[in-house]
């Protein structure tokens, strides 16, 4: 028990340190950026209850142990109708804080809003493999295998899918997870803010080689995406049927590949190719979409 | 008085303890409350597998769906089966109550012949569609139809073999504080059925078909 | 098909030297342990006394020593993946291959809560409740015995499954389609599903028990609002075994049949639906958080306030609290999937639910804290863990609210902070609770102390390697590393698991230090012998003997008031449990011993392992065997045993002396 209020400073003093491991505390995007700013707020607020309460059990604790001959032995105070209402209504005004938070933040970051731009986003639709991430820029015409490329500063609006197990789509930089299911849709709007390279995986354990579904997510200015386009649509192979059947052959920690073409409408056969019901995901957004 | 006289099996006869405010309760009463609470949690099994139906029971896989293979008259006539059985169950009832050894028996007998009726009835059903390819292995719609239905008319098997073991307890104990505990148990369970069974002929049956 | 289904020599994993060394040893140990029983001619003993005995105090204890053999199994789990993410860092491997290491955190987490945490928390009720009521048994004490055969049968399974086949490779939730035969193939998924659902359905049994006991064998006078608070939290805790075990029951049962008979719940193919699956597991799973955790808050209230020489304070409100967590705990399931795509609506509601059981949750946490103050606080080893408790569970509580906000849950769903989190309410509350109730009730149990310094020790063993363990997870967390992998390619993470290995390591310290306290008490028990009261307690447990005889009170208590016992003494101005009176006893009748849970448990083992590897014949016979055994009960002719009123006295009379002298 003394050791809480070290072992506290610790827990705080891994913020930055944190911070500096490429996690979520530093934010590169909008969505990540307001994501932490709501984990900040409902910390605080709750920071503000919970220290004190830890201070007053062992200040409590503490005086009124049995050694202790000056403080007062009470044992019939076991009653009070103003101190039962104090400890009930202290952790419901915080929890209608905290409440609030989430209300409005489910709202305002739910992950199928779009992000307010004026550049029209880019489309990626992405599909968790055994155990790779497939990349298909429709718009584009253009595939990659565990490496995806957006340009800074414009919205990237992700449809997800899996062509078997579940996995969770997950660049903490940029923004919060959100799982892909085998015929089920889901979708994510991300953007970064600044050039870089950031960490992608799946967070969502599907199997052997889930320790090597990462990837590395390049934001770059929008002059290279383009010129990135460019140079993927004149290399590499055509993904077809039949690049694809072979391609969602089980592997891991593959190197990232691109490839110069997609048949279109790939990715709504693999959607479609196991079953077409709707389910709870895709009923909810469709009617969020209305 | 005391528990241990509480949870002796006679203590029927004896005067309720004086109303301390505390539960001393007979043995009977014991039993059938936990008995009721079991049926209780056999009911939430039994909400999963609704829930679960009704997730599922559009989706067909491009089979067949219910409106194509429930045959409504069959199953009116299984539900009146069962109806029929539990209404004979509740006459065994009263005959166990008033110690009248031949009808309780012929009231057993009833009960047994029609909830052998209606499980047969069932079985026939499911013999059908399995033979037209509506198996459980051809959607989940199917899946989850026979395991509701099919979770439903287990219980019932379950139920004749405990009427049959009852009615050999009752050749060779008589009616016994026991053996008059375990029938009272039996009829909570025959009659649990029943609600089951009725909110799956709704739900299953008649929602199913005009789907 | 041959005649051993898919059993054969290949099942066995003699490549596998780590897994193959701790089968050896553990067989070993179970040879010498029933080597050391026929030698010593303890069989008949063991059998009649409690193997067969329906004794809820016996079961009780034999819950308890199920759960201290499998935290040991689940703890070892536990160093490994501490000990392989400490090295597997950048390029390595560590020295754990992803097939054996996505074993070892599946069966760890499976252990943990439904052989480690379960069977502790229905063993301390089943010893507790009943002598708390004031009467002398459970309602149906054959059927807890059949509830703790089942259990046990459960360990068993999984603990075959080291030596014969594979455990899951899933994880302990066991997601589909990951789960479904397409994705895993091997027996591991049949090993989880079986033990589980055969220890679920001894579960099931064990609430209906004490739903029933608590709600209609109590003694005379002792109405709801005088039942001691542990009996409350008893109550809640078992009305949600009630209704949340089934559903998993049904859920595993959908599962089975995808993967026996080619169902599509949950199937990729055939439009089955594996999200249902998720929301069906959580609609169990998230009640099966309050099942362990309330009765931890029931120990913590009867131990602090027995430790502070007060009533517990704020008795309604805590009552009160006890039954909204009961009914919130079913409606909060979603925010453990708050990522799936549901609607902002959907995971608002969800969130702001899940942060509203935090309120009778802060309740609690006052009016302990109220409870001691103006108290005379005996740090003893119980309160330690108490207070110890609510310390860690504040700051648990605080980063579980933090992930009820659906934006940021996206971010910490999945990865090492969730993993601390729930680590830190469930060591941070259910352990430290099931740890305070274990030195609280072992002289009850045993009529001697457990050896204080060592006590002491463990408790800062425990509590110190758990902030070392569990702190860095957090950080990690926030770093964005995930759960369940088998290596990383950031070396940055390295120095926390490293850290956090450390960690696991003290908490190791803390284990050792419990086996050294229970040995050297054992060994000084003369030295620590009790007599009925040695806490100045205050509930009715401490009106019956030290340990108590199997008829628990010769008279029954009759109760005036809460804290019964307590005001039995304040109103006589001793410290003693009145002077046993010498005549006027009646004759008890108390149930007979049954060998029904055992076999029942026995035959259990026989058709879940025939299951398991699809050897058909054997499963059938297994189950016409347990068919025969219920029968056969059916038929048995006498149910109670007599205890003469001399037996009674005699008793009565050697606990005085005692006292006297």
């Amino acid at each position: 028990m003394r050791h809480t209020p070290l072992l506290l400073t610790v827990f705080l003093a891994a913020a930055p340190l944190a911070a500096r491991a490429q996690g979520i505390l530093d934010p590169q995007g909008p969505v990540a950026a307001g994501e932490r700013q709501i984990l900040f707020n409902s910390l605080g607020i709750m920071l503000a209850i919970v220290i004190p309460t830890i201070v007053a059990i062992l200040a409590v604790g503490f005086w009124y142990r049995a050694s202790n001959s000056r403080a007062r032995y009470l044992p019939d105070f076991n009653h009070s109708d103003r101190l039962e209402v104090l400890v009930w209504s202290i952790p419901l005004m915080t929890v209608l804080l905290v409440g609030g938070v989430a209300w409005l933040g489910a709202h305002e970051l739910d992950p199928r809003k779009a992000l307010p731009s004026n550049v029209k986003p880019v489309t990626v639709q992405v599909v968790s493999l055994d155990w790779k991430w497939l990349f298909i820029y429709p718009d584009e015409g253009i595939a990659s295998v565990n490496h995806l490329t957006i340009p800074v500063g414009r919205p990237v609006s992700f449809e997800l899918t899996s062509a078997g197990v579940m996995n969770s789509f997950f660049v903490p930089q940029l923004g919060g997870q959100i799982y892909t299911m085998s015929g089920m849709l889901t979708r994510l709007q991300l953007q970064a803010d600044h050039a870089g390279t950031y960490r992608g995986m799946s967070a969502q354990f599907s199997g052997d080689g889930f320790a090597d579904m990462h990837f590395d997510v390049d934001a770059v200015e929008a002059g290279n995406f383009a010129h990135w386009v460019e140079t993927a649509r004149s290399k590499g192979s055509s993904l077809d049927a039949s690049t694809y059947a072979h391609l969602s052959k089980p592997s891991a920690g593959i190197a990232p590949v691109t490839y110069r073409a997609v048949t279109p409408g790939l990715f709504g056969s693999i959607l479609a190719a196991e079953q077409q019901h709707e389910d709870i995901c895709t009923r909810t957004s469709m009617r969020a979409e209305r | 008085m005391n528990i241990t006289v509480a949870l002796d099996g006679h203590v029927q006869d004896h005067t309720a303890a004086p109303a301390t405010g505390a539960s001393h309760a007979s043995k009977r009463i014991v039993v059938t409350y936990g008995f009721w609470i079991f049926l209780l949690s056999d009911i939430v099994m039994f909400s999963a597998l609704f829930a679960a139906y009704s997730t599922l029971s559009r989706a067909t896989a491009g089979g067949p769906s219910g409106a194509q293979l429930f045959d409504q008259v069959g199953v009116a006539i299984e539900t009146a089966c069962l109806l029929a059985s539990s209404f004979t169950c509740g006459l065994m009832s009263l005959a166990i109550g008033s110690r009248r050894f031949g009808t309780t028996y012929l009231y057993a007998l009833l009960t047994f012949a029609l909830g052998g009726v209606f499980l047969a009835l069932e079985l026939r059903e499911f013999a059908h569609m399995i033979a037209i390819g509506a198996a459980p292995q051809r959607s989940a719609f199917l899946s989850a139809f026979f395991a509701l239905v099919g979770c439903h008319g287990l219980h019932v098997a379950v139920g004749l073999i405990w009427l049959l073991v009852m009615m050999v307890q009752v050749k060779v104990r008589r009616f016994s504080a026991a053996v008059e505990r375990r029938l009272l148990c039996f009829a909570l369970f025959w009659h649990a059925l029943d609600i089951v069974w009725v909110w799956l002929f709704t739900v299953v049956y008649l929602i199913g078909v005009n789907q | 098909m041959s005649l051993l289904g898919k059993l054969s020599w290949d099942a066995i994993p003699l490549d596998q030297p780590i897994v193959m060394g701790v089968s050896f040893v553990m067989v070993l140990v179970i040879a010498s342990i029933l080597g050391w029983i026929t030698l010593k001619g303890h069989w008949s003993y063991l059998w009649g006394e409690w193997l067969t005995s329906v004794d809820h105090k016996r079961i009780g204890i034999m819950y308890v020593i199920l759960a201290l053999i499998m935290l040991l199994r689940g703890f070892a789990d536990a160093l490994m993946m501490r000990a392989q993410q400490a090295v597997a860092a950048g390029d390595a491997q560590g020295y754990l291959p992803p097939e054996h290491f996505d074993q070892i955190f599946s069966a760890h987490g499976t252990i943990m809560i439904f052989f480690v945490a379960m069977p502790f928390v229905i063993g301390l009720m089943n010893f507790v409740v009943p002598l708390q009521l004031g009467v002398r048994d459970m309602a149906f004490p054959t059927l807890n015995s059949i509830g703790l055969g089942l259990t046990a049968s459960g360990i068993l399974l999984t603990n075959i499954s080291l030596v014969v086949g594979e455990f899951a490779k899933t994880g302990w939730v066991a997601y589909p389609p990951l789960s479904e035969l397409q994705f895993s193939p091997g027996v591991g998924v049949d090993y989880y599903l079986w033990a589980l659902q055969i220890s679920g359905v001894g579960t099931l049994m064990t609430g209906v028990n004490f739903v029933t006991t608590i709600l209609k064998t109590r003694a005379p006078g002792m109405s709801y609002m005088r039942m001691p608070v542990f009996c409350w939290t008893a109550l809640a805790s078992n009305l949600l075994i009630v209704a949340a075990f089934p559903v998993l029951t049904a859920t595993f049962a959908m599962l089975l049949l995808d993967r026996y008979l080619d169902f599509h719940f949950f199937t990729i193919d055939g439009q089955g639906n594996a999200m249902m699956y998720v929301n069906l597991f959580w609609v169990w799973g998230h009640p099966e958080v309050y099942i362990l955790i309330l009765p931890a808050f029931g120990v913590f209230s009867e131990v602090v306030s027995t430790f502070s020489g007060k009533a517990l304070f704020g008795y309604r409100s805590m009552v009160a609290a006890t039954l909204v967590i009961c009914v919130l705990s079913f409606v909060v399931w979603l925010h453990h999937f708050f990522t799936m795509g549901a609607s902002a609506n959907v995971n608002g509601f969800f969130g702001v639910m899940t942060m509203i059981i935090a309120v009778p949750t802060g309740v609690k946490v006052f009016n302990w804290l109220f409870t001691m103050y103006g108290g005379r606080v005996r740090f003893e080893v119980p309160i330690l863990w108490s207070v110890g408790f609510m310390v860690t569970f504040v700051i648990g509580g605080m980063t579980g609210v933090l992930m009820a906000v659906p934006p940021a849950d996206f971010q910490l769903h999945n990865s090492l902070f969730l993993v601390a989190h729930f680590h830190n309410v469930i060591i941070g509350g259910v352990v430290f609770g099931v740890m305070a109730g274990y030195n609280y009730w072992f002289p009850k149990a045993f009529g001697f102390k457990l050896d204080e310094r060592w006590g002491v020790a463990s408790f800062w063993c425990w509590l110190i390697g758990f902030y070392l363990a569990f702190m860095p997870l957090y950080a990690l967390g926030l770093m964005g590393m995930t759960r369940r992998m088998q290596h990383y390619d950031v070396v940055s993470w390295q120095p926390w698991l490293v850290a956090a290995a450390a960690g696991a390591v003290v908490i190791l310290a803390g284990i050792v230090c419990q086996i050294i306290q229970l040995v050297v008490s054992i060994r000084a028990r003369e030295t620590l012998k009790v007599t009925a009261d040695p806490w100045n307690g205050r509930t009715l447990e401490w009106v019956a003997a030290s340990p108590p005889p199997a008829w628990n009170f010769a008279t029954l208590p009759v109760v005036t008031d809460i804290d019964a016992f307590w005001q039995q003494k304040k109103e006589a101005h001793i410290e003693h449990a009145p002077a046993a009176q010498s005549s006027g006893y009646e004759l008890i009748e108390m149930p007979k011993n049954s060998a029904i849970g055992f076999v029942t448990a026995f035959l259990a083992v026989v058709v879940g392992f025939a299951m398991i590897w699809h050897i058909w014949w054997m499963a059938a016979l297994g189950a016409l065997g347990i068919f025969l055994t219920t029968l056969a009960f059916a038929f048995r002719e006498k149910e109670e045993i007599e205890i003469s009123v001399e037996e009674i006295a005699r008793f009565e009379e050697m606990q005085h002396a005692e006292v006297v002298a």
